[in-house]
C-alpha cells in the first residue's frame, strides 16, 4: 500500500505522513507538482493524497496529469478552502465523499484510504 | 374609529425614519394634498366661472325682458286709451261743426244728438252746451244742470285762452279732457269739452260727461303679468281709475309722479312698502292722465327664480361629485405611488441585505480557509503527538500528557466545526433537486427531535394543509433547515412550551408558506436585524456558535426561497419561510467553471 501526498505545506504533509507510516501506510510525501510528477514517474503508488490549491497548478490539473501516467492510481482531495467550484470539479471527478476539508481526524482519513484501497 | 381606519389611505400615517439612500422618492401626504387642490382648482374654477358669468347673464335677460315686455304692454294701453279719448273728441267736433248753435240750443235736438251718441259710440252720460259766458244753456241727460255758470271754472279758462298746451293744436280742434272727478253728481267722470267760434266771433262750447267704466274696462283688461296694476293717476298725484294696490280712486297716489315724458318709460324700483317694482307710465299726451303700469317683480321673477335654485342644486351636485372623483382618483393614485415605492424600499432592503450576506459569505470562507491550514497543522504535530505516545511504550502511561494532547485534538475538532460551519455559510453546495413531500420531510425532522419534545414536555403541533403538493427541492437542505429552525425554537422554550409548524400553500398557488412558531423568549427588536447574521448569538455560554440560523438563511436562499422573522419578546418566534413550487432554473448550475 503506497501514498503519496502532495501540499505545499511541508509541516503538515511531512506529519501527516509520518502518522500514516505508523499506520503502516507507505507515505511519500512532495510539496510541490514537480516532485509529485517525479515520483509518479520514478515510483508506483496505490493512491493519492492531493491539496487543491497548489502552488502553479492545482489539484485537480495534477489529478489528470498523474491518472493519465497512471490510470489505476486512486485519489483523494484534500483542501483547507472547499468553496463551490473547487467542491463542484473535484467531486466530479473523485465522487463527493472523496473531497475532505483539512482539519481531518486520522480516523476519518484511515476510512477513507481503506475503502479506496478494498475497493 | 376602527372602520375609519380601514378606508383611510396607509400612506396619510406615513412618516419617513429612514434616511440616506432608502428616503423615500414623495412626501406623500403633500403629494396628495397638492394632487386634490391641483385638480379642485382646475377643474372647479373653470366651472364656479361659468356658471357665475352665466348667471349674471340670465337674470340680465330675463331683467331686460321683463322690462321690454312692460314697455310693449305701456305702449298699447296708452295708444288704446289715446284712441278712446280722441274718438270722442272728433265724435263732439263732428257735432259742432255739423250742427248750429240754434239747433245745439233745442232741447229735444240735444236729447237725440245724446241719444245717437249713447247707441253709437256708448257710456256717453249727459251732454250741454255753454255760450260765450260761460253758462250752460242748454243740457241733456239724467241731472238738471242746465243755467250752471263754468265761466270760473279752471277748464273753461283754459279752453278759452290758454291754448298752446291743449289737444286741439295737433288736430286743430280746440278741445279739453278734464281729470276725473266726483262733480255735482258726486260721481266720477270726466268731461270732454270742444269749443266752436261762430262767423259773428262768438264761441260757443259743447260739454260732454263721460262715465268712467270704458276707460277702467280697457285697464282690467289689460293682461298684466306679476300681480300688475294698471290704472291712471293725473299730473297732479291723484289715482284716477281703481288700482288694486295703491288706493282708491280720488285718493293720492302714494309713489313721487315720475317726470314728464314723451315716450313710454319703464324703470325698477321700490313702492311705498318697500316691494321691489317695475314701473312703467306713459303721459297720455292731450289730457291730465299718466298711464301707470306696475308689476310685482318677486312675482315675475319667480319662475326664474325657480329655474335658478334648480342650476343651484345642479351645481353643488356637480360639485360633490367632483370632489368625490377627485379625491378618491387622487387617494388611489397617490397610495399606488405609495406602494410601488414601500416595494421598492423592501427590495432595495433586499437587495441590499442579500449583498451584506454575500460580503459575510465571502468574508468567511476567506477566514476560513486561512484558518484550515494552520489549523491542520496543530492537528496533525498534536496526532503524531499522541501516535508517539500510543505507539511508544515510554509514554504510554503519561496520562496526563495524552490528556493534554487529546484536549489540543478536541480544540482543533470545535475551531474545525466552526471553518466547516462558515464554509457551509459561505458556499453554494450543489442542490440536489428531487421531488419532495414536506409532510414527510418535517416528520423526518421531528423524528429527531421528539424524545426532546416529551423531555421537555414540549407540545408539538403540525398543520400542513390539503392543497400542499410535492415540489422540486434539494431534501438535504430542506431537512437542515427544518432541523435548524425546530433546535432554534427548542432552544428558545422552557418547559411547557408550544412548537408549531403550519404549511399553506400561497393565495396564488405559486409558493409555499410554512410558519415555524415558538411560544419562547422572543428576540428583541434591535437583535432581529441581525439575526441572520453568522456568529450573532444570545445563546452565549450554551454552546451555540451562533452560526445556526446564517446557514438556515443561506440554505433557504441556495433553494430559492426567503425566510421572513416576527418576534415579541415574551410571546414567541415566527419564522416564516416562503418556497417557489416550481424551482427557479439558475444559470451554470451545473457547469460552474473551476476556479484558479
Amino acid at each position: 500500500m503506497r501514498l503519496l501526498l502532495v501540499d505545499d505545506e511541508e509541516e503538515l504533509v511531512s506529519t501527516l505522513a509520518e502518522r500514516l507510516t505508523m499506520r503502516g501506510i507507505d507515505a511519500t510525501w512532495v510539496t510541490n507538482y514537480q516532485e509529485a510528477l517525479a515520483a509518479v514517474e520514478r515510483e508506483h503508488f496505490d493512491l493519492a493524497l492531493l491539496d487543491v490549491r497548489l502552488p502553479q497548478m492545482n489539484g485537480l490539473e495534477l489529478k489528470r496529469l498523474i491518472a493519465a501516467r497512471r490510470p489505476e492510481m486512486k485519489f483523494i482531495f484534500l483542501t483547507g478552502h472547499g468553496s463551490e467550484e473547487d467542491f463542484e470539479a473535484c467531486s466530479a471527478e473523485s465522487g463527493p465523499e472523496y473531497y475532505l476539508i483539512k482539519p481531518v481526524q486520522i480516523e476519518v482519513l484511515m476510512a477513507k484510504i481503506n475503502e479506496l484501497t478494498q475497493s | 374609529m376602527p372602520l375609519l381606519d380601514r378606508f383611510k389611505p396607509k400612506f396619510l400615517d406615513h412618516h419617513d425614519q429612514s434616511s440616506g439612500m432608502y428616503k423615500s422618492l414623495f412626501n406623500f401626504r403633500l403629494l396628495w394634498k397638492q394632487s386634490i387642490a391641483i385638480t379642485l382648482a382646475v377643474v372647479l374654477l373653470p366651472l364656479f366661472t361659468l356658471a357665475f358669468v352665466n348667471y349674471r347673464v340670465s337674470t340680465d335677460a330675463v331683467e331686460s325682458e321683463l322690462l321690454l315686455r312692460t314697455s310693449r304692454l305701456v305702449s298699447n294701453a296708452r295708444r288704446t286709451l289715446t284712441a278712446y279719448l280722441h274718438e270722442r273728441i272728433i265724435a263732439l267736433n263732428f257735432l259742432i261743426l255739423d250742427t248750429s248753435f240754434e239747433q245745439l240750443n233745442s232741447q229735444t235736438r240735444l236729447g237725440d244728438l245724446l241719444n245717437h251718441l249713447k247707441s253709437g259710440l256708448g257710456e256717453w252720460h249727459d251732454l250741454g252746451l255753454i255760450d260765450h259766458t260761460g253758462i250752460q244753456v242748454n243740457y241733456a241727460g239724467p241731472d238738471n244742470l242746465r243755467g250752471i255758470d263754468y265761466s270760473r271754472q279752471e277748464w273753461y279758462s283754459k279752453l278759452n285762452y290758454k291754448d298752446q298746451e291743449s289737444y286741439h293744436d295737433t288736430i286743430g280742434m280746440r278741445s279739453d279732457i278734464s281729470d276725473i272727478f266726483l262733480g255735482f253728481r258726486k260721481a266720477p267722470h270726466l268731461v270732454v269739452s270742444v269749443l266752436h267760434n261762430n262767423p259773428e266771433g262768438q264761441h260757443y262750447i259743447l260739454r260732454a260727461g263721460l262715465q268712467i267704466a270704458p276707460l277702467n274696462n280697457i285697464l282690467t283688461h289689460l293682461e298684466v303679468r306679476g300681480d300688475g296694476d294698471a290704472f291712471l293717476i293725473n299730473h297732479k298725484g291723484v289715482i284716477q281709475t281703481p288700482s288694486r294696490y295703491y288706493g282708491e280712486i280720488m285718493t293720492r297716489f302714494p309713489l313721487p309722479v315720475p317726470p314728464p315724458s314723451d315716450r313710454t318709460e319703464v324703470f325698477e324700483g321700490k313702492d311705498h312698502l318697500g316691494r321691489a317694482i317695475v314701473t312703467g307710465y306713459a303721459y297720455i299726451t292731450g289730457t291730465p292722465f299718466i298711464l301707470m303700469v306696475i308689476k310685482q317683480k318677486s312675482t315675475l321673477m319667480a319662475g326664474w327664480e325657480a329655474a335658478r335654485t334648480k342650476l343651484l342644486i345642479f351645481l353643488a351636485g356637480s360639485v360633490l361629485a367632483i370632489l368625490a372623483v377627485v379625491f378618491s382618483i387622487c387617494t388611489y393614485l397617490v397610495n399606488s405611488i405609495y406602494r410601488a415605492d414601500q416595494k421598492r424600499l423592501a427590495s432595495l432592503h433586499q437587495v441590499e441585505y442579500a449583498n451584506k450576506m454575500a460580503s459575510i459569505g465571502r468574508l468567511s470562507a476567506g477566514v476560513a480557509h486561512e484558518i484550515n491550514n494552520p489549523l491542520a497543522i496543530i492537528n496533525e504535530k498534536a496526532g503524531l503527538i499522541k501516535d508517539l505516545f500510543t505507539f511508544r511504550q515510554e509514554y504510554a502511561n503519561d496520562h496526563r500528557l495524552i490528556g493534554l494532547v487529546e484536549a489540543i485534538i478536541a480544540a482543533v475538532d470545535r475551531c474545525a466545526t466552526i471553518t466547516r460551519q462558515l464554509l457551509n455559510f459561505a458556499r453554494n453546495i450543489q442542490v440536489t433537486l428531487q421531488k419532495v413531500d414536506i409532510r414527510q420531510v418535517v416528520a423526518d425532522v421531528l423524528a429527531f427531535q421528539n424524545k426532546e419534545a416529551g423531555y421537555r414536555n414540549i407540545e408539538i403541533k403540525v398543520a400542513i394543509s390539503e392543497d400542499v403538493p410535492e415540489f422540486f427541492s434539494d431534501r438535504g437542505k430542506l431537512q437542515q433547515i427544518f432541523i435548524n429552525l425546530v433546535n432554534n425554537a427548542f432552544a428558545a422554550m422552557k418547559e411547557g412550551g408550544r412548537l408549531e409548524i403550519l404549511c399553506r400553500l400561497s393565495d396564488d398557488g405559486s409558493h409555499i408558506v410554512t410558519k415555524v412558531s415558538d411560544t419562547g423568549c422572543g428576540i428583541p427588536p434591535e437583535n432581529i436585524k441581525k439575526i441572520f447574521e453568522p456568529f450573532f448569538t444570545t445563546k452565549s455560554g450554551s454552546g451555540g456558535t451562533g452560526l445556526g440560523l446564517s446557514i438556515t438563511y443561506g440554505l433557504v436562499r441556495e433553494i430559492g426561497g426567503t425566510i421572513d422573522i416576527e418576534s415579541t419578546i415574551d410571546t414567541g418566534t415566527s419564522f416564516t419561510i416562503t418556497l417557489p413550487v416550481e424551482y427557479p432554473k439558475q444559470q451554470g448550475e451545473h457547469n460552474a467553471p473551476i476556479a484558479g
